[in-house]
């Protein structure tokens, strides 16, 4: 199993940090939020005025920017993250019954957290293992060749 | 004994257990006191075979596929005996015929060479497009491009050499090179199988495209849900930049240029290449109107060029070897070969480089073994989320341009994902129209609006809601996309719900009143088609 990221907890100078680390480059605000969020699990709402100020960018944009992607998120996720590739290749393989059998298993509903904060369900749309479907990816492993079973142990893996 | 073994660390291998399998042979090879050489390479795309270990020989490698970490010890006792015979044993890798039987060009070094190490790559025939392009100066590297007949991989198919021409022909004094790896079409993955099985093909691609037009910066832009990708690209970056053959004097020429790694966010749309520039400028990833094309006024206002992973990765092997050869494969306007992916239900999935001109047939029956469920093929989908839906009835299609356009369908990045009988084609429609719901960009209604109409106009049919009545809105509602979308992904999203539809009318249900359908054909005006995402 690979390593649940350890995330730090929101701290402006260690935010103001990383934006100074970015502000140089040619078009900075994605690879700016990106990091806010590898460091922090999310991007908080102090974030998004920070990086308008430092960017000498509107709150609206910035905020516009992290909603409109679908990776940046707003509050923090579950310890650990389920991503289930629902697009066609997967789609043909069996990927949806799949999906259904880890929402039952776990009572998280595909895009939530679970109340208790173990583990994020979401939905992604092709993990480029099309040959391999259905696909799964778990705190940034990639699984292929899903079926229950191995559903079912990574379902035991994320309730430990 | 010394003993050198191949793995794969794509991630098509990582998803399936080939770390596993990998440290399984180390342990094996420490308990028998051998001494093993374990080189990480690409994928050979023969994913069915997954995880496929290599063990060199002198007269070549030798497959054993698909292996188990259990499978470590008695492989490597098998490949230290005398005979090498195993259950899982595939004989010499170059001569499984999934392989054999293919035209390796943008392929040829992925799977077989150590990704990162440029000397692996320059002994393996890379760099010798970049000196001959050198040899050659720009005007005669894009007119060596143009002859070629490469068109644009990533789907709108457009020729690259005449988008770096224009380039070249627009004077400024900062240009870019920007590579679309936003590979977001299901049933493709030959974008990522390259960036991680031989990135510097890529990379030399790309420094050609530089030199060609004047430009002295580039990015690649990958897709998040590829985090492999994005790491080898990077490691690439460094190992050219300490090679030289990226910096302030490219390959001891007077030429600088070098890369950066864009990550993407999670938006399909960013396939689009207006939408890409807007997402590395900062912003939202809103397509913008052309003209002016990006070759004009592309990222951060400058001419641009903006080509697929596999055009790029292409460029290379038509200079090496020259237009000529490249031209001589293919069929019609489709030179040189292509790339096609085989996914989803399918027994024999993967990475297959052909000529253009093989048939659907062909390919899915054949090649692909038919379905992995072992049961009939019923429809394929083609080009992605916004490819058309075929039925046998038109397996008989050869792999061209053309070809699919004439039947209203594409074929895109060149992903092939098959079903079986079990597929519900009202279900597959319905997902066309709300895949489009959930990634338009919103900037025209036609999309915007369009896709959320289509999902609840097809939950009526699929209800017996008024159905004459419906399907014909949902037909209007598909032209206005078509014809009035900004760009591809409201503008295609009607090929796979009308391909449906014509193709598999019995899974919308009877239809009420029998006889010629009123709506529109989709080919009614081809030729104005917009460029496709991914």
């Amino acid at each position: 199993m690979q390593q649940v990221p350890d995330y730090e907890a929101w701290s402006a100078g260690r935010a103001s940090e990383i934006v100074s680390q970015h502000v140089s480059l040619d078009g900075p605000l994605l690879p700016l939020l990106q990091a806010l969020q590898e460091t922090f699990g999310f991007v908080p709402e102090a974030a998004i005025v920070m990086v308008a100020e430092a960017l000498n960018l509107s709150r609206a944009e910035v905020h516009g920017v992290a909603t409109f992607y679908h990776d940046f998120r707003r509050e923090p996720y579950g310890r650990h993250v389920l991503k289930f590739c629902r697009a066609e290749a997967c789609q043909a393989a069996g990927g949806d019954a799949l999906a259904a059998h880890a929402q039952a298993r776990l009572g998280v509903p595909l895009g939530t957290t679970a109340l208790d904060g173990t583990v994020t369900l979401e939905p992604v749309y092709c993990l480029g293992l099309c040959a391999t479907a259905p696909s799964a990816m778990i705190d940034g492993r990639v699984i292929g060749r899903l079926d229950q079973q191995r559903l079912d142990a990574v379902v035991a893996e994320v309730q430990r | 004994m010394m003993l050198r073994v191949f793995v794969p660390r794509d991630a098509g291998a990582l998803a399936v257990g080939a770390d596993e399998v990998a440290t399984a042979l180390q342990q094996a090879a420490v308990a028998r006191q051998i001494d093993l050489e374990l080189v990480r390479t690409g994928s050979r795309g023969l994913y069915w075979l997954e995880p496929l270990v290599e063990v060199g020989t002198s007269e070549g490698r030798v497959g054993f596929g698909p292996m188990a970490p259990a499978d470590a010890a008695s492989v490597l006792d098998a490949a230290l005996g005398a005979d090498g015979l195993h259950p899982l044993q595939l004989g010499f890798t170059e001569h499984i015929p999934w392989l054999k039987r293919q035209t390796r060009l943008t392929f040829a070094r992925c799977g077989i060479v150590d990704p990162l190490t440029v000397e692996d790559y320059r002994a393996h025939g890379g760099l010798r497009g970049l000196e001959r392009a050198l040899s050659l100066g720009p005007d005669a590297t894009i007119e060596e491009v143009v002859q070629s007949g490469l068109r644009g991989r990533g789907g709108a198919g457009f020729p690259t050499g005449i988008k770096w021409r224009t380039v070249a022909q627009t004077a400024a004094t900062q240009k870019y090179i920007v590579c679309n790896a936003d590979e977001g079409d299901s049933g493709t993955f030959a974008d990522r199988m390259i960036m991680e099985g031989d990135p510097f093909v890529l990379i030399e691609g790309m420094v050609i495209a530089g030199i060609a037009v004047g430009a002295t910066r580039g990015y690649v832009y990958i897709r998040s849900e590829y985090p492999h990708a994005i790491a080898t690209m990077t490691a690439a970056l460094a190992a050219a930049r300490r090679a030289g053959v990226l910096g302030a004097q490219v390959a001891g020429s007077p030429y600088a240029f070098d890369i950066e790694v864009r990550a993407g966010a999670g938006a399909y749309v960013c396939g689009e290449e207006t939408s890409l520039l807007e997402s590395i400028e900062g912003r939202r990833g809103i397509v913008r109107a052309k003209p002016p094309l990006p070759a004009h006024k592309g990222l951060f206002g400058r001419p641009t060029v903006i080509n697929n992973v596999l055009s790029l990765a292409s460029v290379p092997i038509v200079l090496a070897d020259g237009a000529a050869r490249y031209r001589d494969f293919g069929m019609g306007r489709s030179r040189g070969t292509m790339p096609i992916q085989l996914a989803g239900n399918v027994k024999h999935g993967g990475l297959f480089e052909t000529a253009f001109g093989i048939t659907l047939d062909e390919l899915v029956d054949d090649v692909g073994g038919g379905t992995a469920s072992g049961r009939p093929v019923r429809a394929v989908q083609v080009g992605g989320p916004l490819g058309a839906y075929f039925s046998r009835a038109l397996f008989d299609t050869p792999f061209d341009y053309e070809a699919f356009a004439a039947r209203d369908g594409l074929i895109g990045h060149g992903g092939i994902v098959v079903f079986d009988d079990t597929v519900d084609m009202a279900k597959q429609a319905r997902f066309a129209m709300e895949f489009c719901a959930l990634e338009s960009c919103g900037k025209c209604t036609p999309c915007r609006i369009g896709s959320t109409r289509g999902v609840e106009t097809i939950d009526r049919i699929i209800r017996g809601e008024n159905r004459a009545e419906n399907l014909t809105i949902l037909e209007d509602l598909c032209h206005t996309m078509k014809f009035g979308s900004l760009c591809a992904l409201g503008g295609f999203t009607p090929y796979p719900v009308i391909s449906a539809l014509t193709h598999f009318p019995e899974d919308f249900g009877p239809r009420p009143t029998p006889g010629p359908r009123a709506s529109r054909p989709l080919s009614q005006s081809a030729g104005e088609t917009p460029a496709v995402p991914g």
